[in-house]
């Protein structure tokens, strides 16, 4: 019993090892004056900024913004990108209509489609929110498509040879088989998502993590810290993140062997 | 009583043959996997198919499946044609097939849904052909946590649970250790007198061959066709005795099977060496998701 905690505090101590390093060195060689005149505070002055970010409110208030924006958008793309990808991916007619389209599409570099969101719907939420799932929706479809593209034939055989209909294959044979790909479409998507949130609010908001970031980066002072912060801040966002999908992934793919900490 | 009758299968494939330095580029080929198979199978039979690898074996047990069409010729259940899949033929690959996300029992469960049985009465059938197959007190294992063996065993009670008339098997103890092969042989063979199915069973093994089968259709290399069936002259009751695989009956049998079987596979050997074929499978559009990636 006591052992097995020691245990697992080792292991915690050996995983934190490089992180508290990286810190401990960026203190030191900040306050040794090496950087000097580079404006780069402590790591301590950095969680500080932070900390008085949270009790002054404001964290909260751009935290919540930006991540209903991510939300929004990477819940469009889920619902989107899954039914299209398994129609893609198993409809022969479907995919032959949808795949060049698709393609190309794709293609186009995602931020340029910005400028036309904001001509069509403005420079509101809808514009952002939508340059998000597009951003999530690549990721989810391609991982979907290629799922599906890759069921175990026999699997597939067996359903079929106990006659079942075409609704029920795609729902109890190809998306079950295809649940655990989704999972690293989903986790690759909620990077892509934040790079585009980043880009989105600083290039078109006044509000959220990203707008707070350019404010702070257009202003010499303790307000250029918040750079720092608002980064580490989204660091320790994306790791719960990362976290929770793969909690999810565990309770879905409880079948399989061993799902990696991605 | 006949059960299943072939009558001049025909089945070809189209191929993609990757030409050799001479002939670069692709040539698309048809490729004649069955050459007019005829064969009646009776009602409670078992009857095995052995042939050289590549013979078309598989294809024709896919057929009779109702997996795949003929391109000429009929396959008849009951005198009925068959079109399609049914629930009165249960498949077992060698590949075990099972659905990794579903329990032994939802395994077991999967054609049962299919025939809209209620949740209740599916346990319980479930749970009846899983004790059928030795495998009671496994119901809530994955199958990543069964040995291969114990696949192959959710597989047959799968695909006895919804009372199929027909149990089509496709070499399904191919990829299992030798002792482990042995053990299941047995059991198909008290499983089979306890439900009576018709059983067609594909091999390449001739051993298998003869301990399982009343009957024996030899295939020929490609084009696949119907050259010989020998009967096995094994009661039910002396295969279950220990040295029925010393046995007079059984060694002549095999040794018949093999004289037969010889040059079939000196045939498909040559073919296997003259040309690499890649047969497109239509459940995997391989193309297709090369493009995407």
């Amino acid at each position: 019993m006591g052992s097995a905690i020691l245990k697992r505090l080792t292991t915690l101590l050996q995983r934190l090892t490089a992180i508290i390093i990286i810190l401990l060195a960026w203190e030191i060689v900040v306050r040794a004056g090496i950087l000097y005149p580079a404006p780069i505070p402590t790591a301590s002055r950095v969680f500080g900024v932070l900390v008085e970010m949270a009790l002054a409110g404001t964290l909260q208030k751009h935290t919540v913004i930006s991540l209903g924006r991510v939300f929004s958008g990477y819940t469009l793309a889920v619902v989107i990108a899954i039914p299209l990808g398994l129609a893609v991916g198993w409809f022969k007619t479907f995919e032959r209509y949808l795949d060049p389209l698709l393609q190309t599409l794709r293609q186009v570099p995602l931020l340029a489609w910005f400028p036309v969101f904001i001509l069509i719907f403005g420079i509101g939420e809808l514009s952002k929110i939508l340059l998000i799932m597009l951003a999530a929706m690549w990721w989810i479809l391609l991982s979907t498509i290629s799922a599906v593209q890759n069921v175990d034939p026999f699997i597939v055989k067996t359903a079929r040879s106990m006659g079942v209909s075409e609704w029920d294959m795609l729902r109890k044979v190809v998306l079950p088989s295809a649940v655990p790909s989704i999972f690293t479409g989903l986790r690759y998507a909620y990077t892509e998502v934040i790079l585009v949130l980043f880009a989105v609010e600083m290039l078109g908001a006044n509000d959220g993590l990203g707008s707070v970031m350019i404010y702070g980066s257009c202003h010499p002072g303790p307000e250029l810290f918040m750079v720092y912060s608002i980064s580490i801040f989204m660091a320790i966002i994306g790791l719960i993140a990362n976290y929770m999908l793969v909690g999810l992934e565990r309770r879905l793919c409880k079948w399989k062997e061993e799902t990696g900490m991605g | 009583m006949t059960k299943i009758k072939a009558e001049n299968i025909k089945k070809m494939f189209k191929i993609r043959s990757n030409g050799n330095s001479k002939n670069n580029g692709n040539t698309s080929k048809e490729l004649l996997a069955l050459g007019g198979v005829n064969l009646s199978i009776n009602k409670g039979e078992f009857l095995s198919i052995v042939g050289p690898s590549g013979c078309g074996k598989s294809t024709f047990l896919d057929l009779v499946g109702g997996l795949t069409k003929p391109n000429e010729g009929n396959i008849y259940i009951d005198g009925k044609p068959v079109n399609g899949p049914g629930l009165d033929r249960g498949i077992v690959f060698q590949q075990y097939a099972l659905f990794p996300w579903r329990t032994a029992i939802g395994n077991v469960e999967f054609g049962l849904e299919s025939k809209k049985i209620a949740k209740n009465e599916r346990i319980e059938i479930a749970q009846k052909y899983l004790s059928l197959v030795g495998l009671s007190g496994f119901e809530e294992r994955y199958p990543y946590e069964l040995s291969g063996g114990m696949k192959q065993r959710v597989a047959i009670a799968r695909a006895l649970a919804f009372d199929p008339d027909i149990l089509l098997m496709d070499e399904p103890f191919g990829a299992l250790d030798s002792q482990t092969r042995e053990i299941l042989q047995r059991e198909l063979l008290r499983i089979w007198e306890e439900t009576q199915k018709t059983i067609l069973f594909i091999t390449h093994s001739i051993d298998e061959a003869v301990f399982l089968s009343d009957r024996v259709a030899i295939m020929t290399a490609r084009p696949g066709v119907i050259k010989n069936i020998v009967d096995i002259p094994l009661s039910r009751a002396v295969r279950f005795e220990d040295d029925v695989r010393t046995s007079n009956e059984f060694v002549r049998s095999r040794h018949e099977l093999w004289g037969l079987l010889k040059e079939e596979v000196v045939k498909a050997q040559q073919i296997g060496v003259k040309t690499t074929l890649k047969i497109s499978s239509s459940e995997k559009a391989v193309a297709q998701g090369e493009a995407w990636t």
